[in-house]
C-alpha cells in the first residue's frame, strides 16, 4: 500500500537526518501547541455554552498573562531559530576538500561536468560518503536544484554560480526535481541522483572521457588567446593567474576581494566589472561567445593553477579519484 | 435611534432611496459602493475558483493528460493573480471596511465619498485588463512575476496582466489612504482611539501597508513591462542587470500583502468572537497593539521568501530572525481570542463557527510558517506543497473564512434580511471539511518533496494529490452555498431588526439596512468597545 502513498522522503545525506530532527521537533511542539489551543476552545464553547440566566463574566485583560504568552513563544522562537540557523549554516558552507561538479541548467534539462570529464545530463553520478560540492549556473532563467532524499536547494541563477553540498550516505538513485518555476517544461526538468558505492562509482569514472575538466579548460585557454595576455611564466598584459583561486586580489576601486568561482567567471563575462589594480580594461568580453559548459572549464582549469590552501592538500578521501589530481600536476609543468 | 421598522413596512434606507443603474454607477455611497465591489470581487472569486478547480483535475493523475503543459502554467498564473490582487486584497476591506467603517466610527460617510467611488472604478480598470489577459490566452509567468523568465522568456500577455496589477494597485493605495483619514478625522464625538472596535485597527493597520508597500509593487510591475518593452537590462543577467533585484523588490510588497489580506480578517473575527461570547474582547490594547506591530515588522522580512535564492548566509539568518519577531503578535492574537470566550456565554451561530474555523486554521498556517522561517528546514520545503498548504492555511483558511463569517455576521444589516441559520451552518461546515481535506495533504506531499508548479508529477505522489483533489470539490460546493442563499434570503430572509445578534457597536445602533447617511443624528459615544456587559437583550437561541 505505501508504494503509492509513502509518508516519508528517502534519508540519503548527512543533512537529511538534521533536517528531518527539527522538522519532527516542531512537528511535536507545534502538535501540542494546536491540540492545546483546540482543546481550550472546545471546552470554552461547551462549558460556557449560552444558558438562560447566566451571563458572561466580563474581563479586561490580564498583563501579565499577555506578558506571558508573548514572551515564552519568543523563547521558544529564539530556539527554533537557532536551530534552523546552524542547520542551515552547515548547508550553505561545503567543507574544503570537497568534490567539485559543474552543473549548467538549462530549459528544461541539468548538464553535469565532473572534474575527470564525465559529462551527464540529467542523470548525476556520485559515491557514497564523499562530499560533493556542486558549482551551478544557467543558461537562461532561474532554476532551482532540488534533490529532496538529500534535503537540499539551491536556486540556480543566470549570470552566477552558486552553491551547494551534500554527501551522500545511502546507495540508491533519488529524483532530481527543478524546484524553481522556469517555464513550460518545469515539471519536466527532472533528473536522478545516481548515488553509487566507491568502488561501482571508481568503476563508472573509468569507463568516461579521459580529458579532465581543467585540461578542457586548458585547451579553450590556448584556442581563445587568453594565454597571451595571462602569461604563466612572467607578468603580461593581464593578470598572472597562478595562485589566483581563493586568494586576495586587490581592484582598481581599491577594494580586495577573494578571487573565488563568481569572481573568475564574472571577469571571463564582463572583464570590467571588477578590474585588478595597475591593469588596463583591454580584455574583450566573452558574453556570448563562450557556452555556460566551455565557461565552466576555463574556471576549472584556472582553479588548478593554484596550491590547494594550507589543510586542503593532504585531506583527499581517494587520491586515484581526486578531483584536481590531475590538475595539480599539470602546474608544474 | 431610528425606529425599528416593522416587518414589511420598509423605512428609506441606503437600498431603496434611489432605484435604477445610474444611481448605483455615479452613488458616493460607502455602503452602495461596498456592494458594488462585493459584486466585483465575487466574480473575480468564482473566476479564480474555476482556475484553481482545473488545476486541482489536471493533478488527479501524474501524467500531464487534461490540459497543455502551457494552460496549467496559465492556470495557476491566473489563478494566484487574480485570488490575490482582484479578490483576497480588496475582500474585507473594500466590501467589509467600506460598509463598516463609517458606522462604527459614527460618522455619515468616508472622508473622501468620490475617491471611494473612484477607487472602485479603479478597480474595475484593472480587472478589465485582467480579463483581457485571460481572455486573449492569458499570462504564464506565476503570480510572482520572477525575472528573467518574465521578462526576456515568455511571449504571452505578461505586460497587459502586469497593467492590470499596477492599475488595481491604485485602487488599493487610494482606499488605504480613505481609510486612514477617515479613521482619524471622522469619528464620533466620544470615539476615542481606545474606544474604536478592533475591526476598525485591523484596517487602520492594514491602510498604512497599502499606501506604503503598494507603490513599491507598482514601480517593480512597471520595470517588469518596460524591460520587457525596451529591453533596459534591469534585471536581465544578460545585460547587465540582477535578477535578485526583482524578487527583493516583489517581495518587499508582497509578503506585508499577506498582512493586507490577512490583518482586515483578524478584525472580522475579533467582532464575532465578542459578540457570540457576550463579552469585550480580552486584552483590547494588546490586540490593537499586535495589530499595528503586525503592520510594521511586516515590512522587515521579506527575504524569508528567498533563503535558497542566493542571498548572502548572513541576510538570510537576519531575515529568519525577524520573522520570528513577526511571529509573536500573531500568537498573542490567537490567545487572546481563546481568553476571550473564556466564561463567555456561547452560542454557536454560523458567524461564530467560520470564527472557530478561522481561529483554527490560521493557527495551523501560522504554526507551520514556524516551520519556514527555520532556515535550514525551509531549505528542504520551499517551492514546494508544503508552502502551498502553508499560505492556502493562512490565505484561505484564515482569511477566506474571516470574510465569509463577516458576511453572515453582517448580512442582517447588509441587506436587512436574514440568511437561514441552518443552511448557513451547513455551509460553514462543508468548506471546513472541504478546506482540510483539500490542504492538509499538501503539507505531506510538500515534505515528499513534491515541488510547486508541476504540471505531471512522479506517480508516489498521487494518492495525496486525488484526496486534495477530492476536498477541492467538497470545498467548491461549500462556496456556492452562501452564494444561493444569499440571494434567496434578499426576497424571502426573515426581516431583520436593527440588531439581530444583540451585539455592541454603532452599526447595530442603526437600522438595518441603514439610511443613507447611517445615523439620523451624529451619535455620541460614552461607552468602551464591546460593552456586552451592560444591558442588551439576549437574542432568543434559534
Ligand atoms: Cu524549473
Ligand atoms: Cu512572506
Amino acid at each position: 500500500m505505501f508504494a503509492n502513498l509513502p509518508l516519508w522522503p528517502d534519508r540519503a545525506s548527512n543533512m537529511a537526518g538534521n533536517v528531518d530532527a527539527l522538522f519532527i521537533f516542531l512537528l511535536i511542539l507545534c502538535g501540542l501547541m494546536c491540540v492545546a489551543i483546540f482543546i481550550m476552545i472546545l471546552v470554552f464553547a461547551a462549558k460556557y455554552r449560552r444558558r438562560k440566566g447566566v451571563e458572561a463574566e466580563q474581563i479586561e485583560g490580564s498583563t501579565a498573562l499577555e506578558l506571558t504568552w508573548s514572551g515564552v513563544p519568543l523563547l521558544i522562537f529564539m530556539g527554533i531559530f537557532a536551530w534552523g540557523a546552524i542547520i542551515y549554516f552547515q548547508e550553505r558552507t561545503p567543507p574544503q576538500d570537497s568534490a567539485e561538479i559543474y552543473t549548467v541548467a538549462k530549459q528544461w534539462m541539468w548538464k553535469f561536468q565532473h572534474m575527470e570529464g564525465q559529462r551527464e545530463i540529467n542523470e548525476l553520478h556520485v559515491p557514497v560518503g564523499r562530499d560533493v560540492k556542486m558549482i551551478m549556473t544557467s543558461q537562461d532563467v532561474i532554476h532551482s536544484f532540488y534533490v529532496p532524499a538529500f534535503r537540499i536547494k539551491q536556486d540556480v541563477l543566470p549570470g552566477r554560480y552558486t552553491v551547494a553540498w551534500f554527501r551522500a550516505t545511502k546507495a540508491g538513485t533519488y529524483h532530481l526535481f527543478c524546484a524553481e518555476y522556469c517555464g513550460t517544461s518545469h515539471s519536466g526538468m527532472i533528473g536522478s541522483v545516481v548515488v553509487m558505492e566507491p568502488a561501482l562509482y571508481e568503476q563508472w569514472l573509468s569507463g568516461g572521457p579521459a580529458a579532465p575538466l581543467p585540461q578542457a579548460g586548458k585547451q579553450l585557454f590556448m584556442s581563445l588567446g587568453c594565454s597571451t595576455c595571462h602569461r604563466l611564466d612572467t607578468q603580461g598584459r593581464g593578470p598572472n593567474l597562478a595562485n589566483l583561486y581563493n586568494h586576495p586580489v586587490l581592484l582598481e576601486d581599491g577594494r580586495t576581494i577573494i578571487a573565488d568561482d563568481n569572481y573568475i567567471g564574472e571577469s571571463i563575462l564582463n572583464p570590467a566589472a571588477k578590474l585588478v589594480s595597475g591593469f588596463k580594461p583591454i580584455m574583450p568580453t566573452f558574453q556570448g561567445i563562450i557556452s555556460e559548459e566551455q565557461l565552466n572549464a576555463l574556471v576549472a582549469y584556472i582553479k588548478s593553477l593554484s596550491q590547494p590552501t594550507e589543510g586542503e592538500a593532504g585531506s583527499r578521501n581517494t587520491p586515484a579519484a581526486s578531483p584536481s589530481g590531475q590538475p595539480q600536476t599539470m602546474q608544474v609543468q | 435611534m431610528a425606529a425599528i421598522p416593522l416587518p414589511g413596512a420598509e423605512h428609506e434606507n441606503y437600498l431603496n432611496k434611489e432605484y435604477g443603474i445610474r444611481s448605483w454607477l455615479l452613488t458616493t455611497d460607502h455602503k452602495r459602493i461596498a456592494l458594488l465591489y462585493l459584486l466585483s470581487i465575487t466574480f473575480f472569486f468564482f473566476i479564480g475558483g474555476f482556475f484553481a478547480l482545473l488545476i486541482r483535475l489536471e493533478l488527479l493523475t501524474p501524467a500531464g493528460d487534461l490540459v497543455q503543459a502551457d494552460t496549467y502554467n496559465k492556470l495557476f498564473t491566473m489563478h494566484g493573480q487574480v485570488m490575490v490582487f482582484f479578490f483576497l486584497i480588496p475582500a474585507v476591506p473594500a466590501v467589509l471596511g467600506n460598509f463598516l467603517i463609517p458606522i462604527m466610527i459614527g460618522a455619515k460617510d468616508l472622508a473622501f465619498p468620490r475617491i471611494n467611488l473612484l477607487s472602485w472604478y479603479i478597480f474595475i480598470i484593472g480587472g478589465c485588463f485582467m480579463l483581457y489577459t485571460i481572455l486573449t490566452g492569458g499570462a504564464d509567468t506565476g503570480w510572482t512575476f520572477y525575472t528573467p523568465l518574465s521578462t526576456s522568456f515568455l511571449d504571452t500577455h505578461v505586460v497587459a496582466a502586469a497593467v492590470a496589477i499596477f492599475i488595481a494597485g491604485f485602487s488599493s493605495i487610494l482606499t488605504g489612504l480613505n481609510f486612514i483619514v477617515t479613521v482619524h478625522r471622522m469619528r464620533a464625538p466620544g470615539m476615542t482611539w481606545s474606544r474604536l472596535p478592533l475591526f476598525v485597527w485591523a484596517n487602520y493597520a492594514t491602510s498604512i501597508i497599502q499606501v506604503l508597500g503598494t507603490p513599491v509593487l507598482a514601480i517593480t510591475l512597471a520595470l517588469v513591462a518596460l524591460e520587457r518593452l525596451f529591453h533596459f537590462g534591469i534585471f536581465d543577467p544578460q545585460k547587465g542587470g540582477d535578477p535578485l533585484l526583482f524578487q527583493h523588490l516583489f517581495w518587499f510588497y508582497s509578503h506585508p500583502a499577506v498582512y493586507i489580506m490577512i490583518l482586515p480578517g483578524m478584525g472580522v473575527v475579533s467582532e464575532i468572537v465578542a459578540c457570540f461570547s457576550r463579552k469585550r474582547v480580552f486584552g483590547y490594547k494588546f490586540m490593537a497593539l499586535a495589530v499595528i506591530a503586525i503592520a510594521v515588522f511586516g515590512f522587515l522580512v521579506w527575504a524569508h521568501h528567498m533563503f535558497v535564492a542566493g542571498i548572502s548566509l548572513y541576510a538570510a539568518l537576519v531575515f529568519s530572525l525577524l520573522s520570528y519577531l513577526v511571529a509573536v503578535p500573531s500568537a498573542i492574537k490567537v490567545f487572546n481570542w481563546t481568553a476571550t470566550m473564556y466564561k463567555g456565554s456561547i452560542s454557536y451561530t454560523t458567524p461564530m463557527l467560520y470564527a472557530f474555523g478561522f481561529i483554527g486554521l490560521f493557527t495551523m498556517g501560522g504554526l507551520t510558517g514556524l516551520f519556514l522561517a527555520a532556515l535550514g528546514l525551509d531549505v528542504h520545503v520551499t517551492d514546494t506543497y508544503f508552502v502551498i498548504a502553508h499560505f492556502h492555511y493562512i490565505m484561505v483558511g484564515g482569511m477566506v473564512m474571516a470574510y465569509i463569517g463577516g458576511l453572515h455576521f453582517w448580512w442582517p444589516k447588509i441587506s436587512g434580511r436574514m440568511y437561514p441559520e441552518s443552511w448557513g451552518r451547513l455551509a460553514a461546515l462543508t468548506i471546513f471539511i472541504g478546506f482540510n481535506l483539500t490542504f492538509f495533504p499538501q503539507f505531506i506531499l510538500g515534505y515528499l518533496g513534491m515541488p510547486r508548479r508541476y504540471w505531471q508529477y512522479s506517480p508516489e505522489y498521487q494518492v495525496l494529490n486525488v484526496l486534495s483533489t477530492a476536498g477541492s470539490t467538497i470545498l467548491a460546493v461549500g462556496y456556492v452555498l452562501p452564494m444561493v442563499y444569499f440571494l434567496w434570503s434578499m426576497r424571502y430572509g426573515k426581516v431583520a431588526d436593527e440588531n439581530p445578534w444583540g451585539a455592541a457597536g454603532l452599526e447595530w445602533m442603526t437600522a438595518s439596512p441603514p439610511p443613507t447617511f447611517n445615523f439620523d443624528e451624529t451619535p455620541e459615544v460614552t461607552w468602551e468597545a464591546y460593552n456586552y456587559g451592560e444591558a442588551k437583550e439576549v437574542p432568543v437561541e434559534r
